[in-house]
Order: C-alpha cells, then sequence, then structure tokens
C-alpha cells in the first residue's frame, strides 16, 4: 500500500539523527561520577579534533561498567576500582591496564557534625566516630568504584560493615548525585569523589569534613577490550584512545581540567 | 458467468431460537419475482429476525432456507438491505454509495455514472458532496436506499424503514420504494403500519409470535382476514407481544 | 520555584543549540515509535476487534495488560536482545537512536493495539449488520472501519505518544544516553537531577510538559472539527 510505503520512508527519515551517522566512533564504558565531573567534556573534543573520532560515553557505575565490557558492548573501558579490574583482566576481557590519573575522595557531612570529625585528615578514624556515634551515613551500595572503595576503607578501619552497621547506615544503590541528595536531605555523611562534590549544587548544609588522607585516593585505570574475546571491538580507534590518554597530550588534557579554578585530576601515567 | 435469478427464495420449516426463546416457530414460505411483499405483524412478532434470515445475516437454528441460485463470494450482492436506521460511515453521500459499488468491485471508472444515478433517482443529487452522517434522517434514509439501489438488486429487503422518520420523510421514502418497485426489483418490506402496508404491498404475510399466520394479496388481507389474529391486528387488538 | 522558571526561560529564550538537539532527538525518536506502533498495532487491533476465535477474550485481557508494560523492563529485554552478546547483536544498534525507537515501539504497541480495539469494537457493533449485507469481508471491513474511526483513533496514537515521550527507563538502558548522540529530555533531566542541578532539570522538565500539552491541544482542536464537519 502506498500510504504504508510512505510512512515507512517518514519514519526512516525521522529516526536517523545526524549526530549518530558518524562512522569513527567507539563506545567507552566509564564511571557516572567521572562523566559527571566534566572531565569528558573537556578532554573528548580534544581527541576528536584531532584524530577526527567520536568517543561515546556510556556512563554507569563500575560494576556495570565492567559488565557492559564483559558482553563486548564496548571498546574501551575507564574506570576507578582496581581491584575490579585487575579481575577483568585476569578473565581474559581486557589487554592490558593503562594507570591514568587520580583523583581523590572527600567525606562530606553536615555542620552541625553529630559526629565530630570535621576538620579532621585521618579518614579512619572519622569512620569509627560516625558508627560510634550512630550518626547518618549515605552509602551508595551500587558496586561503583566509589562504593567499593568506602567499603575498602571500613574495612581498614577494622570495622565489620555488614555486621555492624545499624539504622544510621543508608544504603542507597544510587549514583553519586542522588546520593548526595539524600545526604543532604537527611543532614548525613556521605564518601564522594571530590568532582562531583564541586559541581555539585544542592549542597544543603553540607561541607567537607575530611580531606587528604593518602587512603582517599581514587586511581583511574583504562583498557582495551580485548578483541580476540569479542571480535567487534574496533581496536584500532580503541587503541588509538588508550594511546592519547596515556600520552603527554591527553595527560594536559586532563591536567588542564578546572572547575572553579581547581584541577580535578592528577594525571600519573608512566 | 451468471447463476442465473436468485429468485424465488425458499423458506422449509425454519426456525430460530435464541436465549433460550423460540424467536421463529417452523416457518415455510415461498417468495417469488414480481409482487411486492409485505411481512406484517406487531412488534417483536419476529418481524426483523426473519427478515434478517432471509437476507444471511442469521443462521437459522434448524430447517432449510434456499434461493435459485447461490450468490457467489466475491461477486456483487443481488440482494441488499435497508435498515431501520440507516448506518453511513463518515464520509461524503457520493462516497457512501461509491464504497457499496467498491465492495462489489465495480472498478473505479464505472463507479461514477453509477453513483450519480442512483444519488438522482432518490433525489439526492444536490447532497452529494455533503458529509452523509450530518444529512437529515429522511435523507440518510434515501441516501441508505440509494446505497442499495446502486448494484441494480434483484431483491430488496427493507426492514421497517420509515419507523423513525416524520410523515413527509416517510412519504419521500414510500415513493422511492415505488418506484423501485416498479423498475422491477422484489421489494420485501417489514412494516407494524397498516396504512403503509396498503400503500406499498401487493401481497401480505402476517407474522405472529414467529409463525406465519396468513397470507393474502392485500385487499383480499384487509378486507376479509382468514385468522382470527389478522383480523384482531387489522382492528388494532392485537396485544403488544 | 522561581528559579527553576527563570532557569526554563533562560533556555528557551537562549534557543540553547544543546537544548534544541536533544528536544529534537526526543521528538524524533518518540515520533518514529509511535508511527512503527501506528503501523503494526491499528491493524493488530481493528483484526482482533472484528474477529471471533478461540481465546480471544484471554489475548483481550493480555493485550490491555501489557499496555502497563514497565518501561525499564522493556528497556532490560531490549538490551539483551541488542547486546553484543545478545541474539541481534550483531547490527550493532545497541546505544544509538535506532536502538531507543525499537525499545519505545515494543513499549506502546500494546497501547494502540488495545485501545484501537476498544475503538474498533464499539464502531464494529454499529456497522456490522450494515457492512455485512453490502457484502464486505471482515478484514475489509476492519480496514474500512480503521479509517472512519480515524479521530478517535488519533486520540489513541497521542495516548502511545504521550507514553514515549514521558518514559525514561527503556531509552536510559538501550541508550545509554550518550552525549550528543543519545541524550533525550527525560534522560538529560534524570542526569541533571542527579548531579544536583535542580532548576535546570525542573526547567526541561516543564518544557516537555509544554511540549506534550502543545501536542494534545492540536489533536482535539483537530477531533472537534472533524466532529463538526463529519457528524
Amino acid at each position: 500500500m502506498d500510504l504504508i510505503r510512505r510512512l515507512l520512508l517518514l519514519v526512516a527519515w525521522i529516526a536517523a539523527s545526524p549526530a549518530s551517522a558518524q562512522d569513527k566512533f567507539i563506545v567507552v564504558a566509564s564511571t557516572t561520577s567521572t562523566e559527571q565531573s566534566g572531565l569528558f567534556g573537556h578532554i573528548l573534543p580534544v581527541f576528536q579534533k584531532k584524530t577526527g573520532i567520536q568517543v561515546r560515553v556510556v556512563a554507569l557505575g563500575t560494576g556495570q561498567a565492567l559488565d557492559l565490557a564483559r558482553r563486548g558492548d564496548a571498546d574501551v573501558v575507564f574506570v576507578h576500582a582496581r581491584s575490579a579490574e585487575e579481575k577483568f583482566l585476569a578473565e581474559g576481557h581486557g589487554v592490558k591496564r593503562f594507570p591514568v590519573m587520580y583523583n581523590d575522595f572527600v567525606l562530606i557531612g553536615p555542620q552541625s557534625d553529630p559526629a565530630q570529625i570535621r576538620g579532621g585528615k585521618d579518614i579512619l578514624e572519622a569512620l569509627r566516630k560516625i558508627k560510634t556515634a550512630g550518626a547518618p551515613f549515605v552509602s551508595r551500595g551500587d558496586r561503583s568504584g566509589t562504593h567499593m572503595a568506602e567499603l575498602a576503607l571500613w574495612k581498614i578501619a577494622n570495622i565489620d560493615i555488614e555486621k555492624e552497621k545499624g539504622p544510621w547506615y543508608r544504603d542507597t544503590g544510587q549514583g553519586m548525585g542522588p546520593a548526595l541528595n539524600a545526604a543532604a536531605a537527611m543532614d548525613g555523611y556521605i564518601l564522594a569523589d571530590r568532582g562531583t562534590w564541586i559541581s555539585f549544587k544542592n549542597r544543603g548544609n553540607l561541607a567537607i569534613a575530611v580531606e587528604g588522607d593518602k587512603q582517599l585516593f581514587n586511581q583511574y585505570g583504562i583498557m582495551l577490550v580485548n578483541p580476540l574475546k569479542h571480535p567487534n571491538v574496533k581496536k584500532d580507534l580503541g587503541q588509538a584512545f588508550v594511546d592519547w590518554v596515556i600520552s603527554p597530550d591527553g595527560q594536559k588534557a586532563i591536567a588542564d581540567y578546572k572547575i572553579g579554578g581547581e584541577q580535578l585530576f592528577f594525571p600519573n601515567a608512566k | 458467468m451468471s447463476n442465473g435469478p436468485i429468485l424465488p427464495l425458499r423458506l422449509a420449516d425454519v426456525s430460530f431460537a435464541a436465549g433460550g426463546r423460540t424467536i421463529i416457530d417452523r416457518i415455510s414460505l415461498e417468495i417469488e419475482t414480481g409482487p411486492s411483499t409485505i411481512i406484517l405483524g406487531a412488534n417483536g412478532a419476529g418481524k426483523s429476525v426473519l427478515m434478517r434470515l432471509m437476507h444471511g445475516l442469521l443462521r437459522p437454528s434448524s430447517g432449510q432456507i434456499d434461493w435459485n441460485a447461490p450468490e457467489r463470494p466475491g461477486a456483487p450482492r443481488k440482494q441488499a438491505m435497508v435498515f431501520q436506521r440507516p448506518v453511513m460511515l463518515r464520509r461524503s453521500a457520493y462516497a457512501n454509495v461509491a464504497y457499496a459499488l467498491k465492495i462489489a468491485g465495480i472498478p473505479e471508472p464505472q463507479r461514477g455514472a453509477l453513483v450519480r444515478d442512483s444519488l438522482e433517482s432518490v433525489g439526492l443529487s444536490h447532497l452529494a458532496r455533503r458529509s452523509a452522517r450530518v444529512l437529515s434522517g429522511g435523507e440518510q434514509q434515501r441516501l441508505a436506499l440509494a446505497r442499495a439501489w446502486a448494484l441494480h438488486p434483484e431483491v430488496l429487503f427493507l426492514d421497517e424503514p420509515t419507523a423513525s422518520l416524520d410523515p413527509s420523510a416517510t412519504r419521500e421514502i414510500e415513493s422511492v420504494i415505488k418506484a423501485f418497485d416498479a423498475a422491477g426489483t422484489k421489494v420485501v418490506m417489514a412494516t407494524h403500519n397498516l396504512g403503509q402496508a396498503r400503500r406499498l404491498g401487493d401481497e401480505i404475510l402476517f407474522i405472529n409470535q414467529g409463525r406465519l399466520v396468513e397470507r393474502a394479496p392485500v385487499e383480499q388481507f384487509f378486507s376479509k382476514p382468514q385468522s382470527a389474529q389478522a383480523a384482531a391486528f387489522i382492528k388494532g387488538e392485537l396485544p403488544w407481544t | 520555584m522561581s528559579e527553576a522558571l527563570s532557569a526554563a526561560l533562560a533556555l528557551l529564550v537562549g534557543l540553547d543549540s544543546r537544548l534544541v538537539e536533544i528536544v529534537l532527538l526526543s521528538l524524533r525518536v518518540s515520533l518514529s515509535a509511535v508511527a512503527i506502533a501506528a503501523l503494526l498495532g491499528l491493524p493488530l487491533g481493528a483484526a482482533i476487534a472484528v474477529s471471533r476465535f478461540p481465546g480471544r477474550q484471554a489475548v483481550i485481557v493480555v493485550l490491555n495488560a501489557l499496555m502497563g508494560l514497565p518501561p525499564v523492563v522493556v528497556g532490560l529485554l531490549v538490551y539483551l536482545l541488542l547486546s553484543r552478546a545478545g541474539p541481534l547483536g550483531a547490527f550493532g544498534i545497541l546505544f544509538t537512536p535506532a536502538a531507543m525507537v525499537f525499545a519505545q515501539s515494543i513499549l506502546i504497541l500494546p497501547i494502540v493495539a488495545a485501545l484501537s480495539r476498544q475503538a474498533i469494537e464499539d464502531a464494529w457493533r454499529e456497522y456490522e449488520e450494515q457492512l455485512r449485507s453490502l457484502g464486505a469481508g471482515r478484514m475489509s471491513a476492519a480496514l474500512t472501519l480503521l479509517w472512519d474511526t480515524r479521530f478517535s483513533l488519533l486520540t489513541t496514537i497521542l495516548a502511545g505518544f504521550g507514553r514515549a515521550a514521558a518514559e525514561v527507563g527503556a531509552v536510559m538502558i538501550v541508550g545509554g544516553n550518550i552525549d550528543g548522540v543519545t541524550r533525550v529530555m527525560t534522560t538529560t533531566i534524570a542526569l541533571e537531577t542527579s548531579k544536583g542541578d535542580l532548576p535546570l532539570a525542573l526547567g526541561l522538565g516543564m518544557i516537555l510538559i509544554a511540549i506534550v500539552i502543545a501536542v494534545n491541544a492540536a489533536a482535539h482542536l483537530t477531533r472537534e472539527l472533524a466532529q463538526r464537519r463529519y457528524g
């Protein structure tokens, strides 16, 4: 029927949007906190200008990002959870892991400071005090890099959080932004990456309580997804991105990214 | 290849039951070409159901309904029906008639002339482009007649076609029916209106409580009814069933 | 609230190119999905309306129930289909607008089919005798009724469009909310909210509502004019 043919043509025309008609592109699985920090908005145009390759970032929690790559739905993985990344490599899904940069976590808390830890420099001590005081603490609970860093810190502080958590420990299962929203709403403590915190606009009574402890440093790694295991991976384009990110050019672009004059990410590729 | 005329229509011991009730009770009759046949009876006598059985919209619970020559599926219909309330599509009057021709498989180039003739014969040419559903009740019923007429059917069934119309519209419809009758179409019409039966009918089939009670030429039926029910009906005394 | 209003107005007045791109993509995706759902769902609904077959009532119940398919579940299922690890992975449409159209089409197909089934069945009650008397076969009658009830079917199609334009669960999962490629109004609102940028999110939300209202108003007007003209 003529009407049907015309409708189909219309649908095809409508659905074909210009941006996705790019032929040189890769899919990079990364984390929500990295994307929300605005880093990609800053460094990807530099890369695209240089190579003509469009980088499409799918932002999820670290666990989900790695799972996405395990299914072959990404060409490159760019996350910040070393042990999970090593596991990914050991399973044969990645080619090689390169350190890229680090940022740090900060412990955010309410001005009222029920655990009395503000201005401290010892994160472990701070966590112990929060537990003792039973002060509200919001956890991401979503297997993200931030979540795994939080769990690691409880462990190092000798607290078995699974057993010792009480109603003061709120497991939200959400991204950094929503979790910060929740902390603001309940005047609670929360571990956040500095980047998200700096751009976060809905602060309420929250402010930085503890920062600067070396334990709070958060290392990023980049890996090309293994083309031997996933033949559809765009290995040349993906490798080009990995190479650029750890090159002096890419490292400089990372260092140049500032919010409110503050540098967020510190390049440390070797 | 035509199968020949579809009349006479023969009903043999036809019954129809629904919802536990017998609505048509063992009716046998023959419908021949020629005289216009009125199916007369009170409301609830079973006239509408009988019409629908004859037209093929309902299947009998028992008994046989046979036409002289069966209609071939896919070929233009040789019988048409006009209902008490006209049902028009959301299109122009012209388009509604053309639709009937389209269903019958008449090729597009030939439809125009047929539609115009039909509309002319019922006096609706001036309303051809008007949307059918905004026409008056009488105009829509005339349009239904035009649509039924467009294929020049052998048999035209009419189920109380003027029951919902005012007297002047009724007169218009009756004159159209008379014209179709004169042109050779077999008219089979159900009504409970005695005056209408007398004006339009050549023979009367009197139905009461699902049974064929009496059949006679029109004048004979009204002057010398053979059955008590018919006599009572004519006098207006037959109870509402 | 007033912060949200001024944020929205600033976006509109500035005709921010990113905003325009996002809105256009949203419309492209949802309108395509509606077109596909209509192409498939209208004939399906009409066919069910005029047919009699064993299990018909069960089919109708299931179809009505599917109208309430949770978008996030549809997103998950479509993701599993389109993932490289899944059966349709070779097409490589995951994380593109095509995947979003696919998912939304599935989401609103039951709405179009179920509501058109209802409309056609109501019309069939009115027209059945007459159409059969004229010699129309069931399927030919169904098509005729589809055209005849076109104005109330327009409302059905709009219901589908409203559902598609407003959902976020399906397009988020199969589109990936990729900046400049698969970011639509709803996923942008979700993103801005999670960034804590509430005024911006609210502003975008108001724009989305305005679009949906405009589309509905246009349809209402069409129906009113049609009713007057065709009866």
